[in-house]
């Protein structure tokens, strides 16, 4: 089984683009992306705009109306997703593959308390009964290190803090257990330290279930530290891939441009370098 | 442009300040007794624990929540949850959350137009394309839905509708968490920009000591809605600081280190 593990693909993304029509032209939020999930961290950084979380939306069958999506495969498992009903990717939702929306608390239902709505995520797709779910949403905000999960079960969106909504997020995403969880900066507005935490939580998922992660984030130390693969973005394609430990070595001057315009503490700079642009930079898409 | 009233106490103080949401046995204190100054024309920063009240506190200066005791004064002036016209405008708060700070139905143009409107400020045309400029926002982004704008984009926007008013103070929740590295880089350049130029006050959140260091010299670190340690942006570099919290903070700043994770976590997260 443990041999299986490395060459298991998840997800396979082959040719993927996504288009907005619009009144100016249309947006190409995301060009030509191909890449394959196996049980393993995948990284997603790149500017804002460059298409990261376009990419997951397609996956998870997010795109609204009036966007396109063109591949030549989308797969996971053994279902293409191309063309699949709204009805067909409600069944996969949740259970085989999950997202961690960028902005938790917008995809939170105001009017239900969190913990109600971490245990009907449980119950509609585990089938199981109110108290068993209830007894698991519990459990789920325990792990991912919320204190006093039996007051903050009762909380509503806009009465947890920030952070919290994060994980009451990450909470209800990993409860039906699913395959491949797609986390679009699921950290960034946690502390340091429960952030680590939360981080651990996935690691464990990926390194004992074999969960596919794609963990999208601006924060580059986070990724080069955490992940095993990292693919950088510009302009919704894929500029290089690369070992995320060896992030900080890469080369191309966009990624260089990203790393140079980090603060760092004990550093301080009068100004800190922004990206500088090169049209040359398209013609390096892979 | 208003000259500038010197306030040596501090453009912003708060002495011994509680904060509770809801009342009696449901109430539950977010922010115990805290006491900070920032004097005028400084950044001090807030950094700490989720859920530890920094974002209360920030709400509580802005006039959004109550106190329930101790005193907070702005420009020398005690304030309390109701604020003038004049008080409002002075104090400009960017939120953590982008998409729930921006209406929805609303264009940029009309997100950026309501204070102007609500203010009775005149030249709003100019207001807001310097605005939209001034966060490096081009003209095909005026009038677009915040649906239509990525993540980074969004709180540039919401900056740009902070400083539509030209406040005395900002007080910015987590303003770059949402942003890309780059774009970080142009706020924070924009914000030391605008304290130099228009003499602003500062009071930020964020969780990235870098991000906080870069911009405040001065450091409050909160745990469990108490301000635990006052300290300096040298001294967290050089790592002297006094409170274990702090420290801790410190040693997970680095990065994710599966070595000092690993234990612990790994029974809590198996099931
Ligand atoms: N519904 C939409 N209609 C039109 N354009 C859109 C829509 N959604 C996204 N876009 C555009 O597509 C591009 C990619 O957006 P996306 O949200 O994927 O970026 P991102 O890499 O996730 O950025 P960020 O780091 O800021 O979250 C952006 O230029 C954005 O403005
Ligand atoms: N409207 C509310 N009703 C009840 N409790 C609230 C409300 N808003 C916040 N709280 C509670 O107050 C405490 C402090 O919240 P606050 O948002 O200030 O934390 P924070 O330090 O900003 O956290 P984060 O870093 O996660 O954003 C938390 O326990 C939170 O659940
Ligand atoms: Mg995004
Ligand atoms: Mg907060």
């Amino acid at each position: 089984m443990m041999g299986q593990v490395i060459t298991d693909t998840l997800l396979a993304v082959r040719n993927l683009s996504v288009t907005y029509p619009g009144d100016d032209g249309d947006v190409r939020a995301v060009r030509h992306v191909s890449f394959t999930l196996g049980r393993e961290r995948l990284g997603i950084v790149g500017e804002s705009g460059s298409g990261k979380s376009t990419t997951g939306r397609a996956i998870m069958g997010l795109v609204g109306h009036p966007g396109r999506i063109d591949a030549d495969e989308l797969r996971l498992g053994d279902t293409d997703l191309r063309g699949l009903s709204e009805r067909g990717f409600r069944q996969l939702r949740g259970k085989r593959i999950a997202m961690v929306l960028q902005d938790p608390k917008y995809s939170l239902d105001p009017v239900m308390s969190v913990g109600r709505q971490i245990a009907e995520t449980h119950r509609s797709h585990l089938g199981s009964s109110h108290r068993d779910a209830r007894r698991a949403a519990l459990k789920m905000l325990e792990d991912v290190h919320i204190r006093d999960p039996e007051r903050v079960y009762t909380m509503y969106p806009h009465q947890v803090s920030g952070g919290m909504g994060q994980r009451v997020m990450i909470a209800m995403m990993l409860i039906a257990g699913p395959d491949i969880l797609i986390a679009d900066e699921p950290t960034s507005a946690l502390d340091v330290t429960v952030q680590s935490q939360v981080l651990a939580i996935l690691d464990e998922l990926v390194r004992r279930r074999g969960m596919g992660l794609i963990l999208i984030s601006h924060n580059l130390h986070l990724v080069s530290s955490f992940c095993d693969r990292v693919l950088v973005m510009y302009a919704g394609q894929v500029l290089e891939t690369c070992a995320a430990g060896k992030l900080g070595e890469a080369t191309h001057p966009y990624t260089r441009g990203l790393l140079a315009a980090l603060p760092r503490l004990g550093h301080r700079r009068a100004e800190l370098p922004q990206l500088q642009r090169d049209p040359a930079w398209m013609a390096d898409i892979a | 442009m208003i000259a500038p009233i010197m306030n040596p106490a501090g453009m912003i103080t708060l002495e011994d300040v509680t904060i509770a949401y809801g009342t009696g046995a449901r109430a539950v204190v977010a922010v115990n007794n805290l006491t900070l100054a920032v004097p005028e024309g400084e950044a001090v920063g807030l950094v700490g624990e989720s859920g530890s009240g920094k974002s209360t506190v920030l709400r509580a200066v802005a006039g959004l929540v109550p106190h329930a005791s101790g005193e907070i004064t702005l420009a020398g002036r005690r304030v309390d949850r109701r604020r003038t016209p004049a008080e409002r405008k002075m104090t400009q708060m960017v939120f953590q959350d982008p998409y729930g700070s921006l209406h929805p139905n609303q264009t940029v143009d009309q997100i950026l137009a309501l204070p102007v409107a609500i203010h009775r400020l005149d030249g709003g045309e100019a207001r807001i394309v310097r605005a939209l400029a001034e966060v490096g926002l081009g003209p095909e982004h005026r009038y677009r839905y915040p649906h239509q704008l990525s993540g980074g984009q969004r709180q540039r926007v919401a900056i740009a509708r902070a400083l539509i008013l030209e406040p005395r103070v900002l007080l910015l929740d987590e303003p770059t968490s949402a942003l890309d590295v780059s774009v970080q880089a142009e706020i924070l350049n924009l914000l030391v920009r605008l304290r130099r130029d228009h003499g602003l006050t500062l009071l930020m959140v964020s969780h990235d000591l870098a991000v906080i260091a870069h911009l405040c010299e001065r450091i409050g670190v909160m745990t469990r809605g108490r301000l635990v340690e006052i300290t300096t942006a040298t001294a967290m570099a050089n790592n002297h600081v006094t409170h274990d919290y702090t420290r801790e903070l410190l040693r997970f700043n680095a990065g994710f280190d599966r070595s000092s994770v690993a234990s612990g976590n790994l029974d809590a997260a198996a099931g």
